[in-house]
């Protein structure tokens, strides 16, 4: 009871913030309130027991996002143009189909409903096969990069995808990938002393997490995804307080792009390895003389595979954004 | 009680249609980004609701705790991929605008419209 009391009272939060962020005409504000409403969404997701996509929502939304947004932002007018008022018709549209929604929500299952039709199907095969399959504590894991391998792959061509759509976008060029940064010196924050200070304490241990994030999946909370957003908002940190071109300096231009394509190509070359096995495309059991070993072989590479994907690309992407003036 | 249980949705069609609200009645193109960022997110709340059991827990089994229930994991996986891929596309459309400002000079829709039949 106290939990759902707690969770209406987020989830209203959350109602309050998308209508700030939605009214707010100043643009930077709206950018801070999506940091805010991000957060909010991650805490309810802990509440509804999801803590996987709590900690990725709360790295990715809250502080990769946001940090891209204020960089697309330095690029563009910071206000909005105040234009026409609230348009009726659009008003009334919205206000029908809401309450045409929350009408047939009266259908739905509630919250938390044991019998309710998603819990029905495959989902009680995944729980009780999982510790039989792969023996991995985390099932969110064992779904992610085992049983629905397919998926992820092709989600992190996604990823990979829409990296390169945005330097062809915001990038420098061939060979060049950065290349409008090296026409100035970037001090980033070095004179202010306590962003300096605070970073250079936080710095590694966010780093430190990330790795342990990546290599501690199968047992707690995470993988390659999360892993992959924390190092990025570590060596974000990095740049704001130093400058980016220190941070391209540790990171250099060519690695990310490696790492990148290295990343979807090493998950790739998992699948290609099991079929010369003589397994099928994907399947980890035939990587090693035991099955259950093969999986966690496989787990873990592929889960590298992710990781390295969603670093480099997202380093990519805030350097492209960072670079451009 | 059962009403209570419900409003999980009633936040998930309130937050889908502020965000589809912005998107079609707002100019501003960075907004309008912003906008899809929401619309997306409340996709993602209606299907971690869905995914959660009462009495259950996150799943990821306990060694030694036998009789546990655990909350779908199936949800879970399928948002936690989406999250990754919505911030990949969202800095995608975010570069398109960047492109369209440095084009046009403006980011405002009626603007680069009018621009548009000028020429």
């Amino acid at each position: 009871m106290t939990t759902l009391l707690i969770g209406i009272f987020l989830l209203s939060l959350l109602v309050i913030t998308a209508v700030a962020i939605v009214r707010s005409e100043d643009l930077f504000s709206a950018v801070m309130l999506s940091g805010i409403f991000s957060l909010l969404m991650a805490l309810n997701f802990f509440l509804l027991d999801a803590a996987d996509v709590a900690l990725t929502e709360a790295a990715v939304g809250a502080g990769v996002a946001t940090v891209l947004l204020l960089a697309g932002l330095k690029l563009t007018p910071p206000t909005e143009a105040r234009g026409r008022s609230l348009r009726k018709l659009s008003v009334a549209v919205i206000a029908a189909t809401t309450l045409l929604m929350i009408y047939a929500s009266f259908g739905q299952p509630t919250l938390g409903d044991p019998n309710a039709p998603a819990q029905q199907h495959v989902a009680q095969w995944y729980i009780e096969k999982t510790p039989e399959l792969i023996d991995i504590p985390n099932i969110v894991t064992a779904v992610l990069s085992s049983f629905r391998g397919y998926d992820t792959l092709g989600e992190v061509f996604v990823v990979l995808t829409a990296g390169i759509g945005v330097m062809f976008l915001l990038g420098g060029g061939r060979g060049k990938p950065f290349s409008r940064l090296d026409s100035r010196v970037e001090e980033g924050l070095s004179g202010h002393l306590i962003p300096k200070v605070m970073a250079r304490l936080l710095i590694p241990f966010i780093l430190l997490f990330a790795l342990f994030i990546q290599f501690h999946g199968e047992y707690s909370p995470g993988g390659g995804f999360q892993a992959g957003a924390i190092f990025v908002a570590g060596i974000i940190l990095y740049s704001l307080v130093r400058g980016e071109g220190l941070a391209l300096s540790v990171i250099p231009p060519r690695v990310l792009l490696w790492m990148s394509a290295g990343g979807a190509l090493l998950y790739g070359s998992v699948g290609l390895a099991g079929i010369l096995m003589g397994g099928q495309f994907l399947e980890y059991s035939v990587l090693a003389d035991n099955p259950v070993t093969g999986q966690h072989i496989g787990i873990i590479v592929i889960e590298l595979g992710v990781g390295l994907t969603v670093t480099g690309v997202l380093l990519s992407i805030f350097h492209a954004f960072a670079a451009r003036d | 009680m059962k009403l209570l249980g419900l409003f999980n949705y009633w936040v998930f069609a309130v937050l889908l249609m502020i965000g589809l609200y912005a998107l079609i009645s707002k100019q501003n193109l960075v907004k309008k980004i912003m906008a899809l960022a929401i619309f997306q997110s409340a996709v993602f709340l209606f299907f971690i609701t869905m995914s959660r059991v009462d009495g259950g827990t996150a799943p990821i089994i306990q060694a030694g705790v036998s009789g546990q229930i655990f909350s779908n994991p199936l949800p879970q996986v399928l948002i936690l991929t989406a999250i990754v891929v919505g911030i990949s596309t969202t800095a995608l459309g975010l570069a398109i605008v960047v492109r369209l400002y440095e084009e046009y000079g403006t980011v405002e829709d009626n603007e680069i419209l009018a621009m548009d039949r000028e020429s």
